[in-house]
């Protein structure tokens, strides 16, 4: 007997392998993923008893090929049908699974033609080699909702014309820059969703964390897949103290430092180091170096909050996002007082309107300057307008400290 | 059989006050306690789903005669106190056992660590029609 765990892992090394496999061979991107998809479920439901075979990698790729055929078979296209006959005839032991394959298999389940709701459940299945009932129980919806979305992703793609091939030299950095934003927010996904009571069920945040160091080990030179991989893991370093017993959020500045992931932080500042060095100045690089300095130091007070401020000051620019103008105005308040950090969000409610965490960055910062009224009001406003019931559950216990007094 | 067990922003029938009166110890223990029943809920395996909404300030209403613009309303309402909060989706054996469930919603801990007395409604949700044998 082996433990479905194990099989598990097994089976999401490989499918990406012999997915790669049958694309390149037969072309048909929708048909081979459903194939290989079938071929997992035929392995997850009799390896755990019968034992994982000798070669794994060939007999899931059998099985897929097979399946293939069964679909072909059934179709009317009497000429493919000839032609695939032709070539299952010869059964070459092909060359199987260079890491390759999963790159151009999340180039093409992260195409820009893709909204990301469809492609982080797409590249899960293709690259992630998760079931689609899996995928389903991460993301909270019905497997049939789950197995429509995919459907529909991969249709897309297909009706896309994409080539099975890395994208030219001139495509790349687009499409790479698509590949890193369906991973960031498969990570989000996953700290969004993350819940104690159901540990059956796959961890997004995880399965993002694995997919990047895969696209980082394919191409080491690109930083910004380096910033993301070192955001991820100092973030992820974090996960043990940010929620309480009951899930209840707790705050950077509340949190039990000791519990932080020390090897993860280790590991993801020498990333951010390295990557610094050479010159590096992409948004997830910014974002890591932030997320480092946060994680190096040895209490909130004590943290280096004039680099933090820097480093939202480039980020802005980058990003012109407003969010993080309300990060940088914490951090300038840190370092200049409050009024210098709530003078940064004049202005800045024409373009947020009523978001709860503008009227929760207000409220704390004039919580710092001893404007207890005032801060009382805004987090009253801002737990009005939340939407996100920790960040709720927060803001009212904030409101019942204030009061008290 | 599967219930939905609703509530509202009213419907609290003690005297308990809005949360943002309670003090930091009740906000707490109410949501512990709604934690436990939910893993409760969960190991029994008649848990669906749970889920707390939005405040009124962000609802809007949609009505729409399918050909010109739809009209949208934005919140709050002066009947804000109608709207659903949040619910359970349950799948229990009998209407008892949903009833059972919506009594421990009801009896939650709350201000002062009293019962908050909220009123829980039980809602069938239709199914399928049974098989013709």
């Amino acid at each position: 007997m082996t433990p479905a765990s194990t099989t598990d892992g097994l089976l999401a090394s490989l499918a990406p392998q012999v997915l790669g496999a049958l694309v390149r061979r037969f072309g048909d991107f929708a048909a081979a993923e459903d194939a290989v998809q079938e071929a997992l479920i035929a392995a997850s439901s009799t390896w755990p008893d019968n034992g994982v075979p000798d070669e794994p990698l060939a007999w899931l790729t059998r099985v897929a090929r097979r399946r293939l055929a069964d679909h072909y078979r059934s179709s009317d296209a009497r000429q493919t049908r000839e032609e695939l006959a032709a070539s299952w005839a010869i059964e070459p032991p092909e060359p199987l699974g260079d890491s390759d394959d999963s790159l151009i298999l999340m180039f093409m389940c992260c195409h820009p033609s893709l909204t990301a709701t469809s492609a982080i459940p797409l590249t899960l299945r293709a690259v992630g080699g998760l079931t689609t009932r899996e995928i389903a129980a991460a993301f909270l919806v019905p497997e049939a909702t789950m197995a429509q979305r995919i459907s529909r992703a991969k249709a897309t793609v297909k009706a896309s014309a994409v080539p099975f091939e890395l994208p030219t030299a001139t495509d790349r950095a687009a499409r790479l820059a698509s590949v890193l934003h369906v991973l960031y927010l498969m990570y989000n996904e996953g700290y969004a969703t993350m819940s104690g009571s159901d540990l059956a069920r796959v961890d997004l945040s995880n399965e993002a964390i694995r997919l990047t160091v895969g696209v980082h080990e394919a191409l080491p030179d690109e930083r910004e897949a380096t910033g993301l991989l070192a955001l991820m893991l100092l973030t992820d370093a974090r996960r043990p103290a940010r929620s309480g017993p009951a899930g209840e959020l707790i705050p950077l500045e509340q949190q039990d430092r000791s519990r932080w992931n020390r090897a993860l932080i280790a590991e993801g500042v020498v990333l951010i180091t390295d990557c610094l060095r050479q010159g590096g100045l992409g948004e997830y690089q910014l974002q890591a170096a932030i997320a480092a300095v946060h994680d190096q130091a040895p209490t909130h007070a004590a943290t280096n909050w004039a680099e933090i401020a820097a480093l939202y000051r480039l980020l802005e620019r980058m990003t012109a996002n407003p969010m993080v103008t309300l990060n940088r105005a914490v951090a300038v308040a840190m370092v200049e007082g409050p009024r210098a950090g709530l003078d940064l969000l004049d202005g800045i409610g024409d373009r947020l309107g009523d978001h709860h965490r503008l009227h929760a960055v207000r409220a704390h910062l004039l919580e710092m300057a001893g404007d207890r009224s005032a801060a009382f009001d805004e987090f009253r406003l801002a737990a009005a307008n939340a939407t996100n019931r920790r960040e709720r559950d927060y803001l009212n216990l904030k409101i019942a400290v204030l009061r008290r007094g | 059989m599967r219930f939905m067990l609703a509530m509202n922003y009213g419907g609290v029938e003690s005297d308990c006050p809005m949360m943002s009166e309670w003090s930091p110890e009740d906000i707490g223990a109410h949501i512990e306690f709604q934690h436990v029943l939910n893993d409760e809920l969960t190991r029994s395996g008649e848990l669906l789903d749970a889920q707390g909404l939005s405040g009124p300030e962000q609802a809007k209403f949609v009505v729409s005669d399918g050909v010109n613009a739809p009209v949208v309303t934005d919140g709050p309402f002066p009947e804000s106190k109608e709207l659903l909060a949040g619910y359970r989706i349950v799948e229990v054996e009998t209407l008892e056992r949903a009833i059972e469930i919506a009594a421990q919603m009801s009896a939650a801990p709350a201000f002062e660590g009293k019962p908050i007395q909220q009123r829980i409604e039980v809602r069938q949700i239709m199914g399928a029609p049974e098989p013709e044998v």
